[in-house]
């Protein structure tokens, strides 16, 4: 388990986009950097990303090496009635993780 | 030929007045300090609530169960640090402070410098002072270790045979190669740099500022690393507190 600051409005009104921010602690190791023994430090990224809003898929992306340490991501949802957006993310571990927000509509 | 004059006087007014890094800082890095959504400082922020309301160490017990609830205990405490211990008998920094409340206090272990977890405490401590003016003292029994400080500061050290003064009173607003210098104020400790892709402590800005001049760094625990921390405090009173803050 990483941590995870997920950011979105509790209440939000129909068809009205709001922002979800989501920063998560990992290291986001390259794979292109070497050790102080010379020996090459095994990449180590989130490499995909999924939202879904009651399983319907919001966002999808793919996270490549060239990003920092403890990535931001930020992205506009508008949604027709309240439930749960839900954000998976998966590591080079194969770690899977994910984060919920229950949204409401007024 | 006076207008160059005019941006001359501007720019020596602007290298007096004491000003915080996050005015040096580019658009970019300030907006990422200026919503707490975006600014990583916050992950370390979230561990250390987790931590001042978790039990630990002998006595079974959290900074909570003493303190209470942060906000309103810890608010301003983060304003007078470092500040003269008088059982100690020296000052000591708010770090210090916490780890001296682990071990004595809790029957804890203590954490080790620069560990996520001191680092997030000492950020949650600190953040309940965002936007209060340092008042760091400088009267009393710790004048001696303050003008110790300012003699530190203002002597040359390494092969490079730089004294702190002359980057950060002198030259301050110029240029280092791309970077510019700021005045070197420690108003938004511990914070997120984004050269170190974390978060880090003051001690660990000066241990970097002095194998930058290829001086030997003091050791974690040295008082020396206080007394520079304390002349560094009071040089920056009025300034508000910025923790977490965000800089290059």
């Amino acid at each position: 388990m990483v941590r995870v600051l997920l950011n979105v409005p509790k209440r939000v009104k129909r068809d009205e986009p709001f922002d979800v921010k989501l920063l998560i602690s990992h290291p986001m190791e390259s794979g292109q950097r070497r050790d102080d023994m010379g020996q090459p430090i095994p990449r180590d990224i989130i490499n995909s990303f999924v939202c879904t809003f009651d399983d319907e898929e919001v966002l999808r992306a793919d996270l490549f090496p060239a990003i920092a340490a403890n990535p931001f991501l930020s992205f506009a949802v508008t949604v027709q009635a309240s439930g749960t957006l839900a954000m998976t993310f998966v590591d080079d571990h194969g770690t899977v993780q994910t984060e919920t927000a229950s949204i409401t509509v007024e | 030929m006076t207008w160059r004059i005019a941006l001359a006087a501007l720019l020596v007014m602007a290298a007096g007045e004491p000003h915080s890094g996050y005015q040096d800082a580019s658009p970019e890095t300030r907006a990422m300090q200026d919503d707490d959504a975006s600014n990583p400082g916050f992950l370390w922020v979230q561990q250390g609530e987790t931590l001042w309301n978790q039990r630990t160490g002998g006595d079974g017990r959290s900074c909570a169960d003493c303190h209470g609830a942060a906000p309103v205990a810890m608010r301003g405490v983060a304003t007078r640090y470092p500040l003269f211990d008088a059982r100690l008998g020296r000052p000591i920094t708010l770090t210090q402070r916490i780890e001296q409340c682990r071990v004595e206090r809790q029957g804890a272990s203590p954490l080790s410098p620069d560990s996520d977890a001191l680092l997030g405490l000492t950020a949650y401590v600190g953040l309940q002072s965002r936007g209060l003016p340092l008042q760091v003292a400088t009267d009393g029994p710790v004048r001696l270790y303050y003008e110790a400080g300012k003699a530190l500061f203002d002597a040359r050290e390494g092969q490079l045979n730089l004294a702190c003064a002359q980057c950060h009173d002198d030259l301050a607003g110029q240029r280092l190669a791309g970077a510019i210098i700021p005045q070197g104020h420690p108003n938004g400790y511990p914070e997120y740099r984004l050269e170190w892709q974390g978060m880090g402590s003051l001690e660990r800005r000066i241990r970097n500022c002095m194998v930058g001049v290829r001086a030997e760094p003091f050791a974690a625990d040295a008082l020396e690393l206080v007394e520079l921390e304390l002349y560094l405090g009071a040089r920056a009173n009025g300034l508000t507190i910025e923790t977490p803050a965000v800089r290059p």
